[in-house]
């Protein structure tokens, strides 16, 4: 039977934890990897991703598209100020447009009545959209300019910080797609 | 000393597999982990009457202080 030397040389232990090394590390990083959402490339189509509910014209608007859900805390927070933007800037040609990833319709629908707003909504039952987009946290909030193209993708939601990055990258695409 | 291949190349494999199982879940299946029941300190008044137990039980050997007792009569 073949043997090597116990314990280890120096050599075989440190290509030993070189590769456990390499195989956490690929376990850890490689999802974050493959999640992350990336500007530059065309919004999939939302008339093609089977989304629960009416999907609102984009045609040469500018989109703001909200990845949420009904028990993600964030999203509460979020919805006021969606609702705000959505007030602000739709005369200006900018459509909001919340995607929920819930897997219970009820628990959308009873969010929906607590935080009431009047952009349109439509529930990604399936995931496909999200899974498509690979939207890396919850909430995600993507820009998308008038070519259908995602310009900004922005993580989670933090407040007047992320209401104000909204307004100038809103105010970006707004006047520079024109 | 020496030790046989087939040990620690199973012995690699096992840690492989093992680190293989590490998942990543998406961050739209999260429903389910942000769920009330699955907070920690989602009952308070059991945690309290749990701790309870557990150090006057367990105060022999230290419980979650000193040692000493361990008589379960407090």
């Amino acid at each position: 039977m073949n043997t090597i030397p116990f314990p280890p040389t120096k050599c075989a232990r440190g290509a030993v934890h070189l590769l456990l090394g390499a195989v956490l590390a690929l376990c850890a990083f490689l999802p974050r990897i493959a999640e992350a959402a990336e500007t530059g490339k065309p919004l999939p189509d939302l008339k093609g991703a089977a989304l629960e509910g009416a999907v609102p014209s984009t045609r040469g608007k500018v989109l703001l598209l909200d990845f949420w859900a009904s028990w993600c805390a964030p999203c509460r927070k979020s919805f006021p100020a969606l609702e705000g933007i959505h007030q602000r800037y739709k005369a200006r040609g900018l459509v909001v447009f919340g995607v929920s990833v819930d897997e219970d319709a009820g628990a959308m629908k009873r969010f929906l009545q607590q935080h009431a707003v009047s952009f349109s909504i439509a529930r990604d039952q399936a995931h496909k959209l999200a899974e498509a987009v690979k939207v890396p946290t919850m909430p995600t909030t993507l820009l998308v300019d008038r070519r259908g193209v995602i310009r900004f993708v922005n993580s989670g939601f933090r407040g007047a910080e992320t209401e104000a990055l909204l307004a100038k990258q809103i105010e970006q695409l707004l006047s520079d797609s024109k | 000393m020496k030790a046989p291949r087939i040990v620690l190349t199973t012995l690699l494999l096992i840690s492989a597999c093992l680190l293989g199982g590490c998942a990543s879940v998406a961050p739209w299946q999260r429903g389910a982990l942000a769920e009330y029941g699955m907070r920690p300190d989602r009952d308070p008044l059991g945690d309290a009457l749990a701790e309870h137990t557990y150090f006057s039980r367990e105060a022999a050997f230290g419980g979650r202080g000193i040692g000493g007792g361990g008589c379960g009569c407090n």
